[in-house]
Parts: structure tokens; sequence; C-alpha cells
């Protein structure tokens, strides 16, 4: 005998969109891979080779920041991948946020060494992730602190041996989506349990673009906005070199042009809501947002932050519904 | 002797009266809840390859269940803070018994049975202080309420019966919540402990948590034969710490000690652990992090990290016959096996948070 059901008040939860098993061709994921992850390997792969060549002929801060800027931009299309090889590797490149301040603790405990063998490339490569990569490379090159260095002084070999890394790492990381792109392209078989079918690996990149603009409102922007009366400033991602804006823009770009590789269909909205982003983007005085204390200057990027807020949306709208994607189940949930 | 411990002590030398067994029901390997495409729950006995072996409807979502040892009966648990449990018979797919806590208790999602199948433990707390209980239940009697006592701490989470059969373990997490709200009330003075009690309910050992990691609430658990103890751990400390979520209690050892994965890696799992087991070699222990995407591997002998698997919304994990299956919210379940993974099956459901391997 069975006992009465209890009358449990059934969870009132958005509807839920049918999984995609009748995904549509798998082109689309290919076209992302192809057409914007994988140039833009090569991309970065270029830029940081010149990082490096500039860096071993001139390490001093004035004459490798240009070299470093061009590094910077190379990575946005490739900033919020966290899929295959990127899942681990991004790190490495971009260690942020830092709130604990890793990375001048452990830039300072290499300075206050002087074993040389630390700095080199194999060495350097199993230093603590927080020493390595662009972010390094902002302190060393930007703060005060650190980047007032000569020829001589080992800063400017620990500079030359993060440029020299990160050319390393960007050459894995394209070697390693190489090898990783094919479970993308053709998902499914045996041993693939990352993708068994194509609505998996729409999925996967799909989510990259959304995680990306969440990001970007929440911690790019959200960070040094903090609350109304306590914004905090220095929780701006690459102040010290002021590329917080431009990293916002780009990676906001990066996500627009996933998500039209990923749609066989216009997207008008989408195209709109970038361009709401751009304008916002160039109504902001200080791209290091260190001037957001002043309420006009917060409220511009207050309106970036809604900006990439409604790009977000108008990517779940026109391409997430569009093609069945729903949200996951268990890491939106907790317990 | 209490009343209450002498009545406990005859009902577990007494034992279970015979019904159908899981024999009857094809001897699943596994319990799985879901969400349906209908919107609906369900609980599904699942074989060692992850085919289905049979589907009992549930009437809301569930956390976790309890296999019964002999009977083809599970419990299924609500979310915290539940006020339902419900037995379900998976030979007829139908509903035996619905448990309440008594007034002023909220189930926590987990329950073990005693070796015998006699006495259905379950984690409980206090609505009002969130101190933490474990409910008895007196099985052949139509899981009728026997009583509780004390589990040890604060917002007790999972609770296993120890591979001895003499001792219940439990993750007290630490945690006080809200009744009506969930909110988290105590998180800078929060401190979670691992306890473990006697079927009698008698306070055996306590562990305390990691040092200088008070606000990684304690929170699944999973056996090695050995009585060896993984414990799964949430942190609810400030973002970008990247503390372990691991931890193992190594029989005979009087603290916990952490496993930890290479900073980006830790990282990458946002805090955050799902659920945790032991592979059924005994050799790895594993946790999932849906948040993440992924699954951490380490060993048991000495810590050591031993890789990662990455999976959109993995959370369910269990005991393979050597290694691990893992479900998630896609509907997916994957085998691992060393540094191997190999799909097994694709629904059209989403898996809940846990998988319950059934002994056979």
């Amino acid at each position: 005998m069975s006992s009465p059901v209890p009358s449990v008040p059934r969870l009132i939860m958005a509807p839920l969109l049918a999984l995609a098993f009748t995904a549509p061709a798998n082109a689309d994921v290919a076209e992302v891979v192809d057409s914007h992850i994988l140039p833009a390997l090569t991309d970065f792969a270029d830029a940081t080779e010149q990082l490096d060549s500039a860096a071993q002929a001139d390490c001093t801060a004035k004459a490798l920041r240009p070299a470093y800027h061009t590094a910077f931009d190379a990575w946005g299309p490739l900033a919020d991948l966290r899929l295959g090889p990127s899942e681990n590797g991004a790190l490495s490149v971009v260690f942020w946020p830092d709130a604990r301040g890793f990375t001048p603790k452990a830039l300072r405990q290499i300075l206050g060494s002087d074993d040389a063998g630390m700095l080199t490339p194999e060495a350097f490569s199993d230093a603590s992730i927080a020493a390595r990569g662009l972010m390094a490379l902002d302190m060393m090159l930007y703060d005060p602190a650190f980047a007032d260095y000569g020829p001589q002084d080992r800063a400017c070999a620990l500079v030359q041996a993060i440029s020299a890394d990160l050319a390393r790492q960007a050459v894995a990381l394209e070697t390693g989506w190489d090898a990783f792109a094919p479970k993308l392209r053709a998902p499914g078989g045996d041993g693939n349990a990352q993708f068994q079918d194509a609505s998996e690996a729409l999925r996967a990149i799909y989510t990259q673009i959304t995680a990306s603009l969440e990001f970007t409102a929440d911690t790019r922007l959200g960070g040094p906005l903090g609350t109304f009366d306590r914004p905090r400033p220095r929780r701006a991602e690459a102040w010290r070199s002021q590329r917080s804006l431009p990293n916002v823009l780009n990676v906001a770009r990066a996500a627009h042009a996933m998500a039209q590789a990923l749609a066989d269909h216009p997207l008008p909205e989408t195209d709109e809501a970038l361009e709401a982003v751009e304008r916002a983007g160039a109504a902001i005085a200080d791209p290091s947002f260190q001037n957001i204390t002043d309420l006009q200057a917060r409220l511009k990027v207050e309106v970036l932050q809604q900006a990439v807020r409604a790009l977000k949306l108008s990517i779940t709208t026109e391409v997430g519904a569009e093609l069945g994607i729903s949200a996951g189940f268990n890491a939106q949930d907790g317990d | 002797m209490t009343s209450r411990r002498a009545f406990l002590a005859t009902l577990l030398a007494a034992g279970a009266a015979p019904r159908l067994g899981w024999a009857d029901v094809g001897q699943p390997a596994y319990l799985a809840a879901a969400r349906e495409p209908d919107g609906g729950f369900a609980l599904f006995g699942l074989d060692e390859a992850g085919a289905d072996m049979f589907r009992v409807p549930l009437p809301a979502r569930g956390h976790a269940g309890a296999a019964h040892p002999t009977r083809a009966e599970a419990v299924a648990f609500a979310r915290r803070p539940g006020r339902f449990a419900l037995v379900v018979d998976c030979a007829s797919g139908t509903v035996r018994h619905n448990l309440t806590p008594p007034e002023g208790l909220n189930f926590n999602g987990h329950g073990a049975f005693s070796p015998d199948g006699a006495v259905l433990f379950t984690s409980e707390q206090m609505a009002d202080t969130s101190a933490g209980r474990i409910g008895m239940w007196d099985v052949r009697g139509g899981y009728r309420r026997i009583g509780a006592v004390d589990s040890g701490g604060i917002g007790p989470h999972d609770l296993r019966l120890m591979p001895d059969g003499l001792k219940l373990v439990i993750a007290n997490g630490g945690i006080a919540t809200d009744p009506a709200t969930r909110d988290k009330l105590n998180l800078t003075t929060m401190r979670p402990n691992l306890t473990y009690l006697t079927l009698e309910g008698a306070l055996a050992e306590q562990l305390d948590p990691l040092a200088g990691l008070h606000q990684n609430s304690i929170r699944h658990l999973a056996l090695g034969a050995d009585g060896t103890v993984g414990v799964a751990m949430q942190w609810q400390g400030e973002d970008g710490a990247a503390p372990p979520l691991i931890a193992l209690h190594r029989p005979g050892r009087a603290a916990l000690e952490p496993a930890e994965a290479p900073l980006e890696d830790e990282l990458t799992m946002k805090g955050y652990a799902g659920s945790i087991a032991i592979s059924g070699a005994g050799s790895e222990v594993a946790i999932t992090s849906p948040k993440g995407g992924r699954i951490h591997r380490f060993a048991v002998e000495d810590g050591a990290f031993l890789g990662h698997v990455a999976r959109a919304d993995v959370c369910g994990l269990a005991p393979a016959r050597t290694g691990f299956v893992a479900s998630d919210g896609h509907g997916g379940l994957i085998a691992l096996e060393g540094d191997r993974t190999r799909p097994l099956a694709r629904q059209d459901r989403n898996w809940d948070n846990h998988l319950v391997a059934l002994r056979g």
C-alpha cells in the first residue's frame, strides 16, 4: 500500500528549455573554433614572440610597454576561454583577480633571491602562476615599486623570463588547442567523455560566451565599483597599465564575435547591444577606472556595466533560446 | 542505559523482516534522482553501465538517497531544509512511507541505515538554532520515529555508516541558517567538525576542521573499505582563496589531512565540492565541482593530486567496480578509470546532486 504523497510545493522554475538533442549542425561550433579561437591563438603567439624579442633587446619598462600592450590586446579574444587547454592555461597568462596580493609577494620573493637558475625558461615555467604572465608584467612595467630598474638589475632578467615564458605558454596553448579542437568539432565517440554529442559541444562554447560577459559585469566592472559608499578602484583589472577599459571592450567584442560565429542567423539585437557597449566605453575618461570615487565617473562605469549585461541578455535571447540551450542544473544550486 | 538506548539495542539485534530484495529488482548498481523533461522528478535505479533499471516518480526535487541494505527500498530526502523523506518501494514503484521530522526539526538531505537495516538514521537540524540532530527511525515498525541524538555540531549534512558497521560518521557543516530563507548566519564564527557516533548515539570521536580553515564547511563524505573517510568541503570565506576542498581521515589518525591540487586547479573548482567518492579499488579519492565543471582525483595513500576531468555541471560521483562513475545536470553519465574517461550514457533528464552506490 503506498502512503499518500505529500503536497510539496513544486519549485517554480524558469521554463525548462528542451535539451538540444536535435542540435543544429555542428558547423557552428567548428566555425567558432576555426574562425575565432585558432586564429586568435596564432595572433597571441605572434604577439608574445615579439614581446619576448623586445624584452631580450631592451628589458627596461619604458621600452617594453608597447609590446606588452600589443600582447594584452591579442589576449582579448582568448581571455575568458576556460575550455580544454585554456581551462588551466589561462590563469598563468592572466592571474587575476588577485585579492590576496599573490603577485607582488611572488615577484618580491624572486627579486629577493640571487638564484639565477630560477629564471631559466624551464625553471620559470614551474614558478608560482602569480609571478607569471601579463599581470606580473603589469606590475613590473608600471608599478613605481618595481618599474624603476636598469638593464643590469635582476628585475630585468625577471621581465625577460616572464616575457619568454609568455611566448612559450602561447605556443603550448596553440599546440594544445590543435589537439583539443577535434573533440569540439566532432564530439561523441568512445574516448570523448567531455562532449558526448553535438549539443554538449555547443553548450560548452555558448557557456564560454555568457560566463565571459558575467565575469566582466560582476568582476571587471563590479569589482572596482564596489558599493556606492565604498568604491574599490584598485580592484580594476590591470589598472596600473590603464588596461581596465580596453580589456572590457576587447572581451565584449570577442563575446559578440563568438556569438555571431555560433549562430547561423543575423543577430540584430546583439549587434546593437555591442554598439551600446562601445558608446558607453567611449564616454569613460579614465581607462583605469581610478576616478570612480567621483560620482559622474562612477555613473559612466555603471552605464557600461549595464550595457555589458544587456549584451549578455541579447545573446541569451538571440542565440541561447534559439539553439535551445538550458543553464546548468547543479552548478547554480548548492549543497 | 536509557530506555531509548535499550530499545534501540533490541531493534538493532532483531534485524529486519525479509521483503523483496535488491536482487528482485535486478541488482541495480546505483540510485540517482533526476528532473525529467516535463519538469517532474523521479528516482532511478541504474546498472553498472548506466542503463535504467527502474523509475519511481517523486513529488518534488530530492537531494540524496539512502538504500536499505537488503530490502529493495530507498529513502529519498528532500532538499534542505526538508520536511519530508519518502520511503520508496523500488519493486512496485510506490511510496511506502512519508517521513516527517518532529516539529521544530528539518531534514538536511542525507541518511543512512544500520547494517541490518533495522534503523534509519537521518541528518537533521533544529529549525531555530541549526543545532544538529541525528533522527532514528524503526524500520520494521513502519519507519516509526524512535528519537534523536545530538549530531555533535551545527548544520549536519552527509552521514554514513562506517564499514565496520559500528559507528556513524557525520559531516557537521558548521553553518547556521535562517530557517525561512536559508541565509547563512554565522560565516565569520562557523566551525565545522567530523563526528563519529556509536549506533546508540554516543559520541565516539570528533575532529576539528583543517587548521586555519574554519570557513571550509564539511559537507559530504566517502568511505574506503579500510575505514578511511574522505571529506569534501565547500569554502565560505573570501573568493579566490583556493583552499583545499578535500581532506582525509585515515584510521587511527588524530586529525584531518588535506589533499591539495595546484593553485590554478583549485581556483577552477571555485571553492566548491559537490560530491566525493573513493574509487572501487580504494586507491583514489575524487571530488566533483558542478560550479567548475570538473572532477579532481587524488591518491588516497599520500593525498597527491592525480589530475582533473572536465565535464559540464558534473556533480554525482560514486565508486565503480575499480574506478568511479559521475553524473551531471545535462543527463550524462561517464566512467573514470585512472587517467581514462569513457562516456556511459546520456539521457534526456537532469541528474541531481548525488549518485548513490548500492553495495553488491
